[in-house]
């Protein structure tokens, strides 16, 4: 075990992947000798040779198109876009091809070895265009698994279990938490499962959904409520695409409440699917609605970014109306 | 290749004089002339039984679209593209390089998958979307893919195989292969943000990949000279530091022979080559086309005069490698082939109805489950309303 932060936990998986696979590649912009413009790149090219990771040239769609080449050919493909905000670009790239290559071919063909690194998210003074979650543009395309960490420990155990799935996997990192978030990892390699939620906190009073960098925020909130004398049940979602809704159900079916929280935009964002899937599985079980505690519906702001962000004290209202319907 | 691109390198001078012609004389191959004349002092390198195989391909090729395209009017298949008076472009290119070659084609290359010996009944399961189609038959007609033929599947986006070709061919020099990869496209396509991205990946990141345009005129109805400004689609690739040569599409020869030479370079310099080859979609774009309404029948005849299969023929005999009795018979032959084999492939059923959630991912995940097993009983219920399945459930 080791302390490491969000950063050199990745940069540790990619290490690892990379001695145990000689087919794992690691590509992008600034990702060469410089090691990526926030380091998760570190050292790789000195270790492993130019020819295993390298820069390319500025180009989202060409980035993915050649992932999308190399992962068919047979090759462990981790494509890193520099920012979340600027995977636009290869959107036709990664939903008309990446998502759509086993199923159109019958299984002839697949990209299911590609892994593509994004940092995504707010609360870096990032404006527009450096903050933005783009995950429920992506949960809406068949054949994409999404996957988002919480922790150091989280990630560099989810992106090894993502670079050896046999699906192609999005693989967002919340940047916030890059250097914010330290905790202890093992140096040894290790997956941990995709398209399962985990419960950090039990509870039985009301349960709160969230992943990535929110499930600390949601974690205070909780915090709050207990000295209101109420009981949270913490579920870190970890996979958006599949999602696990049967852990989320039957929470639900314990607590009688829901509440999610995500960084992105209220309208179409995943929260609403989580939302209708329950009250579906779970209608009979509900004591109120099912709260979301979103970003608004507004481009990603730079001022008011404080107030635009869900963050702990809208959460913990949001627990105290959910709690008194 | 860095020198070039460092300022320190770069010649300066003292009058501002904007380039207004950088446009370099690039000609076109041409080995057959249109009548079936040899051009030029060398005898082509290319072996008489490999020669046969081209025009006989050319006119399967030939054969295969002309039904086909009847078949979409007789309202047997959905949709059709035939390749009229381009067979020589895809080809004889297929017919230079290894099967051990990755090809990743557009939708007009229905020659190439010939080539590779792709069977009259494997192309019509595709069309029919029939059991037998390994592609399951999820796309529309001409979507072909074929892996024990590697013959990347082909998708509808357009230029979109062209970074993928160069990933795929950067897979190959790292596997150590002696293979390369063989990206077909239209000059239409060549307008996209993928043609640009994925010439520049392939160039900077010595991929041993062809990228062969095919300008046939058209980009369904848009005429090149609405396309681009510059010249043609061979001086990009001379702007994005990739080895570049124009040929005469319609000539079987001059597409051989740049192709064979094409493929020796990116194997031997682990680069990328494009070829421009330059010919004429005597068909319409797809059978939802009529060009009618955009070209004259004057310049569709100017163009007929140049057909491939015509100055191929012509040469062949000149030669003393064609027998036209045997040809006759094998024309006939390949007709009949096509005939029955679209017969019978539009009596085979489509796949089971579990098929439809199979291949999204490696495996059927819970919600696809569920969604399947509400279908299945929604199909039970009304069984008449969707018979192509609800009979194979039974």
């Amino acid at each position: 075990m080791a302390q490491m932060n969000l950063l050199q936990a990745v940069n540790h998986g990619l290490i690892t992947a990379m001695s145990d696979n000689q087919k794992v590649m690691v590509f992008g912009e600034d990702v060469g000798q410089f090691g990526g413009v926030f380091r998760a790149t570190s050292h790789l090219q000195e270790k492993f040779g130019k020819q295993r990771c390298f820069n390319t040239p500025l180009t989202e769609q060409g980035i993915i198109g050649f992932a999308n080449g190399l992962a068919s050919q047979g090759a462990y493909a981790v494509a890193e876009i520099q920012f979340g905000d600027y995977i636009f670009p290869a959107f036709d790239q990664i939903v008309n091809e990446t998502a759509k290559f086993r199923y159109r071919s019958g299984g002839q063909f697949t990209c299911g070895t590609l892994t593509i690194r994004t940092p995504y998210g707010g609360g870096i003074a990032g404006g527009h265009y450096h903050s933005q979650s783009p995950e429920a543009f992506f949960a809406h395309c068949p054949g994409l698994r999404i996957v988002v960490p919480r922790n150091p420990y989280q990630a560099k155990g989810l992106l090894l279990a993502s670079i050896r799935d046999d699906n192609p996997v999005l693989f967002l990192e919340p940047k916030r938490l890059y250097r914010a978030s330290v905790c202890e990892v093992p140096e040894d390699d290790y997956q941990l499962p995709l398209g399962k939620a985990e419960i950090v906190q039990q509870g039985t009073d009301i349960t709160l959904v969230a992943w990535g960098a929110q499930v600390e925020i949601v974690q205070q909130a909780a915090l709050s409520a207990l000295e209101d004398g109420i009981s949270c049940e913490i579920i870190d979602l970890r996979s958006i695409a599949p999602w696990d809704a049967e852990t989320v159900a039957n929470s639900v079916m314990k607590t009688g409440r829901l509440l999610i929280n995500h960084e992105a935009p209220l309208t179409g964002g995943f929260a609403s699917e989580i939302a209708a899937t329950i009250q579906d599985k779970c209608f009979l079980s509900l004591e109120s609605p099912i709260l979301r505690v979103c970003g608004l519906d507004t481009p990603f702001p730079l001022a008011h970014e404080k107030e635009y962000m869900p963050d702990e004290l809208k959460t913990y209202e949001g627990i105290l109306r959910t709690m008194h319907y | 290749m860095q020198d070039r691109n460092h300022v320190a390198s770069v010649s300066t001078t003292h009058q501002v004089r904007i380039i207004e012609n950088g446009l370099l004389e690039i000609p076109m191959l041409q080995i057959l002339s249109p009548d079936g004349v040899i051009q030029g002092q060398d005898e082509p390198t290319i072996d008489e039984s490999t020669a046969q195989r081209i025009l006989e391909t050319m006119l399967f090729t030939r054969i295969l679209d002309e039904r086909m395209v009847s078949a979409q009017r007789q309202g047997r298949i959905s949709f059709y593209l035939a390749s009229t008076g381009e067979e020589a472009a895809s080809v004889a290119s297929a017919a230079a390089i290894s099967d051990q070659d990755m090809i990743m084609s557009q939708y007009r290359e229905q020659g190439a998958l010939a080539w590779r010996g792709y069977t009259p009944a494997q192309f019509m399961d595709q069309m029919f979307s029939n059991h037998n189609d390994p592609n399951k038959g999820r796309q529309m007609p001409i979507h072909y893919g074929d892996k024990p033929l590697n013959f990347m599947t082909i998708s509808s986006p357009l230029a979109t195989q062209i970074p993928q070709a160069a990933g795929f061919a950067y897979g190959q020099k790292m596997a150590g292969l002696d293979a390369i990869t063989l990206c077909y496209f239209g000059e239409g396509a060549a307008s996209e943000g993928d043609f640009h991205a994925g010439l520049n990946m392939a160039a900077v990141l010595a991929c041993p990949v062809i990228f062969l345009c095919r300008n046939n005129g058209y980009a369904i109805s848009t005429p090149a000279e609405e396309q681009f400004a510059g010249d043609g689609i061979a001086s990009r690739g001379i702007g994005y530091g990739i080895k570049t040569i124009r040929v005469d599409g319609n000539d079987p020869l001059a597409v051989y022979a740049a192709t064979a030479h094409a493929r020796d370079i990116a194997i031997k310099h682990a680069c990328p080559v494009l070829i421009e080859a330059m010919t004429y979609r005597l068909a319409a774009h797809s059978t939802s086309d009529d060009p009618s309404g955009y070209r004259s029948k004057k310049e569709e005849a100017n163009w007929q005069r140049k057909d491939p299969i015509v100055r191929f023929t012509a040469w062949l005999k000149r030669k003393g490698w064609l027998d036209e009795d045997s040809l006759a018979k094998n024309e006939s032959a390949m007709r009949q082939t096509v005939l029955t084999a679209l017969k019978a492939a539009e009596k085979e059923p489509i796949n089971p109805i579990d098929d439809l959630v199979t291949d999204v991912f490696d495996h059927v995940p819970w919600h696809l489950k569920e969604q399947i097993t509400a279908l299945k009983h929604h199909i039970q219920k009304y069984p008449d309303a969707y018979p192509k399945t609800a009979e194979r459930q039974q």
